[in-house]
This record gives structure tokens, sequence and C-alpha cells, in this order.
């Protein structure tokens, strides 16, 4: 397959799809969950007869609760938003809803101080996975520095992986725009595996160009890249191919919470394969020919 | 670990091809071993399957030969099994620095005795420090009326002081708790009075005077004797109150209560002014520091708020726990099929290796015990995707390999060579992510990284021993010249 040379095809489709990524993120931004801006989430089932939005909102419109946004789950079930509140108001708003008459399966607080430390870690978090991703990759890379070096190959690998979670966020914000759905905690675990997953794509070809490189007498830098990644072509669709098993069956019977911890995996891999074969190779010969001239 | 296989792999295949004699005795050894070590795991996951083969063993030959398998349960966390998780914050602008962690470890002690009344297993209450913040966490499985127990924790340390009963009374109260105790053995429902009667406390009586009004307790030594003692101070109204009940009481006990529990009950000596007293008792220099630390957290107005709730109802749990099992099971299997459907026999070995690496993941999180959550099961399922991955690699090497024309032998060798690092890379930076996730997130994310890490670990174990040992197994044998089945 002629990948390398095909090159300005694909990167055309990568940069249109990063730049609708980009323009979504900035209309739209992120839906950050409870868990990053802070606030209360209740999950209820009526017992018998369900209770209309509107009838709940009046009966707990008085208790100063600003917005109070109602999501019907399932048959019975709903699941109220509203801002942090204290146990009081929590008890105070079962029994106007009617303690008898439900269940309450789930309620999470979350006061701005924890969210806002949440989002700390979380971006902390991110920043040193990629440090210290670079620094292995330009490590695990040292003994090929011709014709281009090692930390040049983890730069690439940065960039892939930018460009993978970019547009996975992107989807994202699209997502949250249209549909309401959120990006809690465990989002936070699945942006990190895409980053793991981009980076081990990245990390088997260009293992492939390191071997080639180092045991056979090459003339033609492109033509060997080309080479190493139709090598490992098969390899990365077998790979995402059984991931995506598991996550496709995460997705339809692993139950409402993790569903679109799943659906961000399931992004992130596609899009993860796609630029490891078609994006990633074909951007170290376009940095070794610039470096050339 | 990785320079020692490089190394092994290399000798073996310089002698490959000449000495199998040799060497399928070791491989039959190896295999032997995977198969005890993964039997042994499986029925630590579960120890159903040994414990019915051992029963109807111990039935037909009529005694006890052999004994049930260790049990173990997996530790649920709370999302899976239902309960609450709640974080307080503590203000600690009144106190000096030097006394925090001392403050925070009195408001810990008494929350763990409040929470030990709910008879919830294994509650946790941890104190936690996030920057300048100083937090109390509490995790309560199962509990049902979560309302109510957040009520009981958020009340600030109770401290007591109790008088003593006349001596009448006591014996009116004990001798008739011993009548409703009778009732009790012989089943007989008692009234609510009776009830109430039942925990009354037949020695002391409440009196007004609480911890509301101490100033501070402090650590301190008898002049004589050394002997570790606890002085207090009350404020200006307590020390009144203290002043009268010293004088009605001389010569008798004033115990004092903490959260309803009594923790000293010393002999008053005469009536004292002046707020102060000291309590004395066969003290060691820790218990003596303890109760002060008791004291002052009972005293001291060390207020938390709650800031963060989490609750799951059980319900919501079990169907999640159900739901995650199904999608777990039904992924494996399209895996398995795929694996077997592409790589013929290699596929199929890399499906018993799958399996055993399943079995074994599962009794490591048992044993550790990991705290598994829906992140965790979750992590647990992508890392049997990344383990085929392994296999994948060297299957696909292994396949180059036979197609140009080597022997099956140096074929497996050479592919698990050429293969390794790629496979040591990638799951290297796998794991620089989880260990940075595991040590800077919280909860939900650290049991996805944990489980995810430990899978990634076991894989590269599961791919390099155990498909390798299995493939040994069949060069030099009959099918190796069936083309078919390898590629």
């Amino acid at each position: 397959m002629q990948i390398v040379s095909r090159r300005k095809i694909y990167f055309s489709i990568s940069i249109i799809l990063v730049l609708t990524s980009l323009v979504c993120l900035l209309l739209w931004g992120l839906n950050l969950g409870i868990d990053f801006s802070g606030g209360a989430l209740m999950e209820i089932e009526f017992l018998g007869e369900g209770q209309s939005n509107q009838a709940i909102q009046e009966k707990l419109a008085d208790l100063e609760l600003d917005q109070i946004n109602i999501q019907s789950t399932g048959e019975k079930g709903l699941i109220l938003r509203l801002k942090s509140i204290s146990e009081e108001t929590h008890q105070i708003i079962l029994e106007r809803i009617g303690l008898e008459q439900i269940i309450e399966k789930r309620f999470e607080s979350v006061g701005p101080l924890i969210s806002q430390e949440l989002k700390r870690k979380a971006f902390w978090a991110i920043l040193l996975a990629l440090i210290a991703i670079i620094f292995y990759i330009a490590w695990a890379f040292r003994k090929i520095s011709k014709p281009v070096a090692s930390w040049q190959y983890g730069l690439v690998a940065i960039i892939a992986l930018f460009h993978d979670i970019l547009i996975t966020l992107g989807f994202f914000s699209a997502l949250g725009h249209y549909w309401n759905i959120e990006i809690g905690l465990p989002m936070v675990a699945a942006f990190l595996t895409i980053l793991g997953y981009s980076v081990n794509n990245s990390i088997v070809i260009f293992d492939r160009s390191r071997e080639n490189l180092l045991r056979t007498n090459w003339t033609d830098f492109e033509e060997i890249i080309n080479q190493s990644v139709n090598q490992a072509l098969t390899r990365c669709f077998n790979t995402a191919l059984t991931t995506l098993f598991v996550l496709f069956a995460i997705f339809f019977l692993g139950g409402q919470s993790i569903r679109y911890f799943a659906l961000a995996l399931i992004v992130g891999i596609i899009v993860g394969t796609y630029s490891s074969i078609f994006v990633t190779s074909s951007l170290i010969v376009v940095w070794q020919r610039w470096q050339r001239k | 670990m990785g320079i020692f296989i490089k190394g092994v792999n290399e000798k073996r295949s310089l002698k490959s091809e000449s000495a199998f004699g040799g060497k399928n005795r070791k491989v039959n050894w190896t295999i032997f071993i995977i198969f005890i070590v993964a039997l042994l795991a499986a029925f630590l996951d579960y120890p159903i399957i040994w414990d019915k083969g051992v029963d109807w063993i111990n039935q037909q030959a009529g005694l006890t030969l052999l004994p049930n398998f260790y049990n173990r349960p997996f530790k649920l966390g709370l999302d899976l099994q239902g309960g609450t998780h709640l974080v307080y914050q503590a203000d600690l602008s009144n106190i000096e620095l030097d006394d925090y962690m001392d403050s925070m470890q009195g408001v810990r002690d008494v929350i763990e005795r409040r929470v030990n009344l709910f008879g919830v297993a294994e509650p946790v209450v941890q104190v936690n420090k996030v920057g300048s913040h100083y937090r109390l966490i509490v995790e309560l499985a199962g509990v049902k009326d979560v309302g109510q127990a957040i009520d009981m924790i958020g009340q600030t340390p109770y401290l007591g002081f109790r008088e003593e009963r006349p001596k009448s009374e006591t014996e009116n109260i004990l001798a008739e708790r011993k009548e409703i105790e009778g009732k009790l053995e012989q089943e007989i429902t008692i009234t609510s009075d009776e009830k109430k009667l039942l925990l009354e406390d037949p020695f002391f009586t409440p009196t007004q005077l609480t911890g509301r009004y101490l100033k501070g307790a402090q650590l301190g030594f008898e002049q004589q004797t050394y002997q570790s003692q606890v002085n207090i101070q009350f404020d200006d109204e307590g020390s009144k109150i203290f002043e009268d009940l010293t004088r009605k009481n001389a010569g008798q006990r004033l115990a004092i209560y903490l959260d309803g529990v009594p923790i000293s009950a010393p002999i008053v000596q005469e009536a004292i002014s002046g707020g102060k007293a000291q309590i004395t008792g066969n003290f060691t220099l820790t218990e003596a520091k303890e109760l002060v630390q008791r004291l002052n957290a009972g005293a001291l107005p060390v207020p938390i708020s709650l800031i963060n709730q989490q609750t799951i109802g059980a319900s919501l749990g079990r169907l999640s726990l159900g739901q995650s099992l199904r999608a777990a099971l039904w992924g494996f299997l399209a895996i398995l099929l795929f694996i077997i459907f592409y790589y013929r026999l290699p596929g199929l070995l890399a499906s018993l290796s799958l399996l055993i690496y399943v079995a074994l993941v599962l009794s490591i999180l048992k044993l550790i015990p990991v705290t598994l959550t829906l992140a965790g099961i979750a992590g647990f399922i992508l890392s049997i995707g990344m383990a085929v991955d392994a296999n994948v690699l060297i299957f696909e090497r292994l396949k180059e390999e036979l197609k140009s024309g080597k022997s099956l032998g140096g074929s497996i060798e050479e592919g698990f060579r050429r293969a390794w690092p790629a496979i040591r890379d990638g799951n290297i930076s796998t794991i620089i992510t989880c260990l940075i996730l595991f040590i800077f997130a919280t909860g939900l994310v650290k049991g996805f990284a944990l489980t995810l890490g430990i899978g990634v670990l076991v894989s590269m174990f599961s791919a390099i021993i155990v498909t390798k040992s299995f493939l040994r197994w069949f060069v030099g044998g009959r099918t190796e010249g069936w083309k078919r089945i390898w590629l």
C-alpha cells in the first residue's frame, strides 16, 4: 500500500478533522460533569406512578435552588441536576418529591473546592504523563540518530497524540452540545488511556522503522518508512479490532455509568489507529526532507 | 527482566535446531507448572468448583480427606455494592498549626466510634491532607439510612460529666434490667419503656456539665510520683457548675463520658473552685495523651462540613456489577473467536493463554486485595484487549518468519525476539500512564489505573512465557509440517 507517498490526502483529512474539533471546542466548550464543575446529581426512580418534570419543579420552587435540570431515564427514572446542596436540603427535596414513592439510586454532591481540585489534578496528571512519555520514547529510540534524531520520534508521537485527543475532545464537545453528554472524572481515565494507546501505536510503527533502519542497507528513506508501516499494518488493525470488541461490549451491555467512558475510548482508538498508520510515519518523512533542504 | 529474556532467547536460537530432545522435556515441565498455577488461580477465583468436587470425594470416602479451598471474596467498591462516600472539610482556623494533626486525629477517633455504631462492615475513616486543607473521608458500605448517618457523623464530639446515682437506685435499675433480660431470653416481646430502661446507665446520671464548658485539657504529671495525669480547665460558667457539682458529690465518683462511653470516673476529694481539675488514674503516658486528645476534641470546636457526597443505592450497584460482568464475558468471547479464526492453531493457543491470563489477574486482584470499582472492571476488560496485542504482534512476526521458509522452531524464537522490543516499549508507556494516574488521581480513576497496570504486567508474562511454551510444545511434532494450521 502506498501510504507515505499519498500523505497529502491523509494530512488533509487530519487537518480538517482537527480544525472541526477546534471549532467545536471554541464554540461550545466541554460539557463538564459535576466532578469538575461542582453541583449535585440525584438519580431517583418512582415506585408507582411517575411525576411530571413540571410538577417536581413546582414542588421545589421555593427552595432557592437556582436552576434545576431534570432528565428522564428509562420508564420511571429521573436525574436531577442542581447546584451543590447540603444534606439537609437533600433530605427536604426527597420529602417534597415523596419519600414513600421513590427509591434514590444515586446522589452526588460536589462542592466547588473539590471540583477545582479534581480539575487541577486531572490537568497535572495529563501533563506529567505527556512529559514522561516523550522522555521514554526519546530514550527507547536513542540508538537511531540517523537520518532523524531520536527525540524527533518522541515529538512526532506527541503530535499524533494531540491529534487523537483533540479529535476525541471535539467529538465530545459536539455530543455535549447536542445530547448533553457530560465529561466526568472517568473520562480523564479514558483520555489518558487513549493517550497511552496512541503512543503505543506510534511505538510499534517506529519499532519497525528502527529495526529496518538498523538492519538493512537502505537508500530511500521514504521507501523504507513506507515498507515499515505496511509491515505493521495487520497488527494495528487486529489489535484495534480486538480492543474495539470489548469496548463495544461495554458500550452496549456495560450499563449507563460507563457507556460514555467506553464511547470515548472507541472514538479515541479509531482515530488513534488512523493517525498511527496514515499520519505518524509520513510526518517523520516530511521532517527528514525538510531538514535536508 | 527484558534483558534477561532476550539473553535466553538468543542462546536458545543458536542451538535450537540441534537439541530438541533436552528442550522438549523442559517445555513439558514449564507447561505443567503453568497449568498447576492456572488451576490454583482458577480455584482461588471460583472456589466452588474445588469445594464441590472435594465434597463429593469426601462423601464417597466417608471421611474428610481434603479441605475446602481458601475462600476469599472480591472486595467490591461502593459503586458496585451500594454505599456512601463522604468528604468533610475541617475548619482549623481556631487551632495552632502544631496541633492540626492532633486535632484531626481526635476528630477521626470520635467519628470512627460513631460510625462503628452503624454496624457497617469495614467502615473507612481517614484523615486526608490536600494542600493546606485537612479533610476527613468516611466510606460506609451498604448503609441504609444515609441521612441519619450523616446527621450522627456531623455532630461535634460530645463530652459529658455524670454524677453517681444513689446506691438504692442503682440496685433497682440492675434488678429491673435483669428481669427484662430474662424476658428477652425467653423471647417475650418487651415494651418500649422497658427497652429504654435497658439503655439507661445504672450507675450515673447526666449533669448539665458538658464539653461546652471546657476550655481545654493538658497533659500533666503528679508532682511526687510523676504519674501521668490530665489537667482540665473550665470556662467561667463551667467553673461555677463544676464547683456546685463537686460540693454536692464530695466523696463520690464523678464520671467523664465521651460520646456516651465512660472514659474515667475519679473520686471527688473536695469542692473545687476556680474551674481547674485533674483527672488521675493509672494512666500510662500514652493513655493520658490520648485522653487529652479526646478531651480537646470534645471541647474544642473543630467544625467539619460536608463538601462532597456520593451515594449509590444497593440496587444500582448490583445492576452495574451484573452489566459490567456480562460485557466482560461477551467482549472476551468475541476476542477468542476472532483470534482463533484469524490465527488458527497459534490463535487457539493464545486463547488458552488468555484464559490463564484472566484467571491470574482475577486471583491477583483478590489476593492484594484490590477494591473493584466499575472503572476498575473497565480497566480490566481493556487490559484483556491489550493482552491480545502482545500475541498479535508475536504471531504477525511468526507468520513472516514461517513464510520466509524458516523451520517452526527457528520461526518461533525469531518471532518472539523481534516482537519483544515493541511489546516492551508499548507496555512500559502504558505502565507510565498507569503509575501517574495511580499517584495523582483519586478513588475512581485510581482503581482503573491499578487494574489496568496489573493487567499489563501480567499480560507480558502471559504472552512471553505462556504462549511461547505452548508454541514450543509443537516444535518437532507431527503437526509441524501442516502449513495450513500455522499460517
